[in-house]
């Protein structure tokens, strides 16, 4: 299973509390997590990355073992920590205000 | 029972407001969807339970919900708003041009006889419609396809359209605005568009009387007298009595004729509401005084409405989507400032009181007479 976490907004909107579970994949990358979580959780769609073009959305980040991985290429493969379950995907809402 | 829904969006959420006929003691619910900017939120005429919203941040985007039990329970609906066609540009602030590119709804205005019809302004300026109660969303592009698109410019809040109005003795007659296009009117029901700006001026411009250009901050009409028409301008306040065709200046004795929002009386169509601020470099009441101008002989004669606003050191502002009114005998009037007050007069406007004091800055009210 694959691990994600959303920032609070997107978990009020899912409507769900924690982590979300997604199905195992054989080569995560993510493009091929966020289809899955728009799969499962329609009401996410537009809300991560721009509908049609699926350009990520500015303010948002995603990170997996720690690192940050926003701009790394969209075909590449994450971590074997994420496949497997033991690390978590996070989409990050970048911290704004003062 | 009769009674009143007030349905508020804020920037940090909605609340619904309600009350029994009489609208002295309110029940007060919220915030809903918390920490997003709500825009607008409005109730179908053919169905008081079924609402619409608008729910954006810079972060998320667009969401849209749709509530069908008066806003107990709500569920998002489709929230991809894209452009008919290559989008193309218009101009941008520098004057050169920029891609269309959408940002959110501003306003939201359900059909009058089909709950599941509803048409979206949005920014960058454009006229959206669902048939499907908000899952799927069509632009109407006729009227961002008008020759003058590539001329249009934004205001200082954006590209946005912000006023639809439809008249209730020819639905496929739609008038709409634009800040800073102008006004634009459909007869055949969105297909094709025409401005119609002839007598607005607009020292801003290079040419005060062109035809598109002009920052119309709202349009208000009495569903009793479709075709009168009555404008709050970035300064000026403008009248129509032939469906906007063409405009006569009514801002008479006001101590400024800068202002977002216009309201027209329920029953009686030339009993006009106006919130008259400062400049619009300023933005804040005339004097520290918060008044509403009532007129009642269709504009150019106005009087200061100010019992019960605060007439000393008071600093908000009343923006274009937050002043409404009920079907009520007597009409009731309603709005809410960026200060987070949102004001009743149950009474036309002769008397007013704060149903709330420290709500958000108030984005929008919309007042729902229920049966």
């Amino acid at each position: 299973m694959i691990r994600v976490v959303l920032p609070q907004h997107l978990r009020t909107l899912a409507g769900v509390d924690g982590e979300v579970g997604l199905d195992a994949q054989e080569r995560p990358t993510k493009a091929t997590v966020l289809d899955a979580l728009e799969e499962k959780y329609p009401v996410l769609r537009g809300t991560i990355r721009d509908h049609g073009t699926a350009k990520r959305r500015d303010f948002i980040r995603f990170f997996a073992c720690g690192q940050d991985i926003t701009l790394d290429r969209e075909d590449e493969q994450l971590p074997d920590e994420v496949a497997s379950g033991k690390e978590v995907f996070r989409v990050v809402a970048a911290m704004a205000g003062g | 029972m009769s009674g009143v829904r007030l349905l508020v969006g804020t920037r940090k959420g909605a609340f619904v407001l309600t009350s029994d006929g009489t609208r002295e003691d309110w029940k007060v619910e919220g915030p809903l969807f918390a920490g997003w900017e709500i825009y607008h939120v409005n109730g179908s005429p053919a169905d008081a339970d079924r609402l619409y919203g608008s729910q954006s941040t810079g972060w998320h985007g667009q969401v849209m919900q749709r509530s069908d039990d008066g806003g107990k329970t709500w569920n998002a609906v489709g929230n991809e708003f894209g452009y008919q066609g290559v989008p193309g540009t218009h101009q941008w602030y520098d004057g050169t041009q920029h891609p269309w590119e959408f940002a959110r709804v501003w306003h939201l205005e359900p059909s009058l006889d089909d709950p599941d019809t509803v048409y979206a302004g949005v920014e960058d300026a454009a006229l959206f419609r669902s048939t499907d109660g908000g899952q799927n969303w069509e632009e109407l592009s006729g009227l961002r396809d008008h020759p003058t698109g590539a001329q249009w410019q934004p205001g200082a809040g954006g590209l946005c359209l912000h006023t639809i109005l439809i008249n209730p003795d020819d639905p496929s007659r739609m008038t709409i605005a634009i800040s800073a296009a102008g006004a634009f009117r459909t007869d055949d029901g969105g297909e094709t568009w025409r401005p119609i700006n002839k007598g607005l001026r607009s020292r801003e411009l290079p040419d005060e009387e062109r035809e598109v250009g002009h920052c119309v901050h709202r349009i208000a009409m009495s569903p009793s007298r479709p075709d009168t028409l009555f404008m709050q301008k970035h300064w000026h306040v403008m009248r129509s009595d032939d469906a906007g065709d063409s405009w006569q200046k009514v801002s008479g004795n006001l101590p400024s004729d800068f202002g977002f929002p216009i309201a027209v009386h329920p029953h009686e169509p030339e009993t006009v509401y106006v919130v008259p601020i400062e400049s619009d470099s300023e933005h804040v009441p005339p004097e520290g005084k918060l008044r509403v101008y009532r007129s009642r002989t269709g504009g150019n004669e106005w009087e200061a409405l100010t019992n019960g606003l605060p007439q000393e050191h008071c600093y908000v502002n009343v923006l274009r989507d937050a002043m409404s009114v009920d079907t009520l005998d007597p009409g009731g009037v309603y709005f809410g400032t960026t200060g987070g007050q949102v004001y009743a007069s149950p009474d036309g406007g002769d008397s007013w009181t704060a149903i709330v004091h420290d709500f958000p800055a108030v984005l929008s009210v919309e007042a729902q007479t229920l049966s």
